[in-house]
């Protein structure tokens, strides 16, 4: 790795060509396929982590060719930061939100696929006839000699200084956007303790909601607890497993339903036997 | 590997990610699709500094990244500001812009 890392000579990568080529389809393959599959899963959580698996695949090609700086950039600021606030707005959206399969415009998936077609045939064609060069034989760039590092700070703290600049007036602005959009304004006053105590008191649940688990006849998190009644609480298992079950076809209150009764018929039988028991002794 | 085959990868990955935007109607997962196409769009430019021998595409693929995150960030707030005005991520149910 370092010294792939570190190359300079040799269109910016002294990799071994044979390395390089092979080293070039098993990454492609592998980004090309998680891309798909990215496209075609049904999780949103899924589909960021083959967008990570891209992610990183590309970083490593831009390693290969002689750009270590974008390659670590690339695994920093993606899958380091963009990839895991993808994640983190995911977890505060749900988790759960599945596309659904309904198209609201009749067609709209064959003809995206279509278009999608022409447009890779279009643009594959249109490149087969430009004339791309091989790789140059190393970074002649005067701002290249020491290394790609030194090389990419020279260009952007010379050529692309006013880029640079306004990039960070667009980061400040984006920072700020942010905290914009994502403020929610307080509608009402703030409510206090003795406020939550009335409004608990008020609701008729003035005990904690009971945990998963409490008088569980089975071990598994989607079965409901059940109360000292006899009865059992939807609000024992988590609605994002509830919905879970109910996208799986399971139904874990028919089971819980079963084995109450099966339980009672158990109670009836034994009562039966103790009398009968009783009648005998006497 | 010459620049010609990092390019027409790019290109695959840029259409997938482009038939992704079209097809998907999960806001995040629409953001995540053009995510790729901007990683195809670097791709290129990093295979075509390569091939020029400088390393001007390269910054340029380094302003892509920092643009990139600032549109992520924005966008991102947006779909939560969305979220939690409909209570949904997809795109059908964004339809109307104001009420």
């Amino acid at each position: 790795m370092t010294h792939l890392l570190l190359a300079q000579g040799g269109g910016g990568t002294n990799l071994d060509a044979d390395w390089s080529v092979s080293f070039f389809w098993v990454l492609s393959v592998l980004a090309v396929g998680a891309a798909l599959a990215m496209i075609f899963m049904r999780q949103a959580v899924h589909c960021a982590l083959m967008l990570g698996v891209v992610m990183l695949t590309l970083a490593v090609m831009y390693a290969m060719q002689g750009a270590p700086f974008l390659a670590f950039v690339q695994i920093i600021v993606y899958t380091g930061a963009v990839l895991m606030l993808f994640l983190f707005v995911m977890m505060l959206i749900g988790v759960s939100s599945v596309d659904s399969l309904r198209e609201t415009i009749k067609g709209q998936r064959a003809w995206a696929g279509i278009g999608g077609l022409a447009f890779l045939i279009l643009l594959i064609v249109g490149i087969g006839h430009a004339s791309i060069g091989s790789a140059s034989a190393s970074f002649s760039s005067t701002a290249n000699q020491a290394n790609n590092l030194t090389g990419i700070a020279k260009l952007i703290f010379t050529t692309y200084v006013y880029p640079f600049e306004v990039t960070s007036a667009l980061l400040i602005t984006a920072a700020l956007g942010a905290m914009v959009l994502a403020h929610r304004e307080r509608t009402g006053p703030k409510l206090t303790q003795r406020d939550l105590s009335r409004q608990k008191v008020a609701s008729g649940q003035v005990a904690p909601e009971p945990p998963p688990g409490v008088y569980a006849l089975h071990d598994a998190v989607d079965l409901p607890a059940m109360l000292p009644d006899g009865s059992t609480s939807d609000r024992s298992v988590s609605k994002a497993i509830s919905q879970r079950d109910l996208s799986l076809g399971r139904e874990p209150q028919e089971e819980v339903a079963e084995d109450l009764e099966a339980g009672q018929r158990i109670d009836a039988e034994r009562a039966i036997e103790a009398a009968a028991l009783g009648g005998e002794s006497e | 590997m010459s620049p010609a085959h990092y390019i027409f990868l790019s290109v695959i990955l840029f259409t997938i990610g482009g038939v992704g935007v079209l097809v998907r109607r999960n806001a995040i997962v629409i953001f995540m699709c053009i995510e790729l196409m901007l990683n195809a769009c670097n791709l290129a430019f990093v295979a075509f500094a390569r091939m020029h021998g400088n390393l001007d595409g390269q910054v340029v693929a380094f302003f892509v990244m920092v643009v990139a995150a600032a549109e992520v960030v924005v966008g991102l707030a947006i779909l939560m500001a969305i979220y939690r005005a409909r209570k949904s991520a997809s795109v059908d149910d964004a339809n109307l812009l104001k009420y």
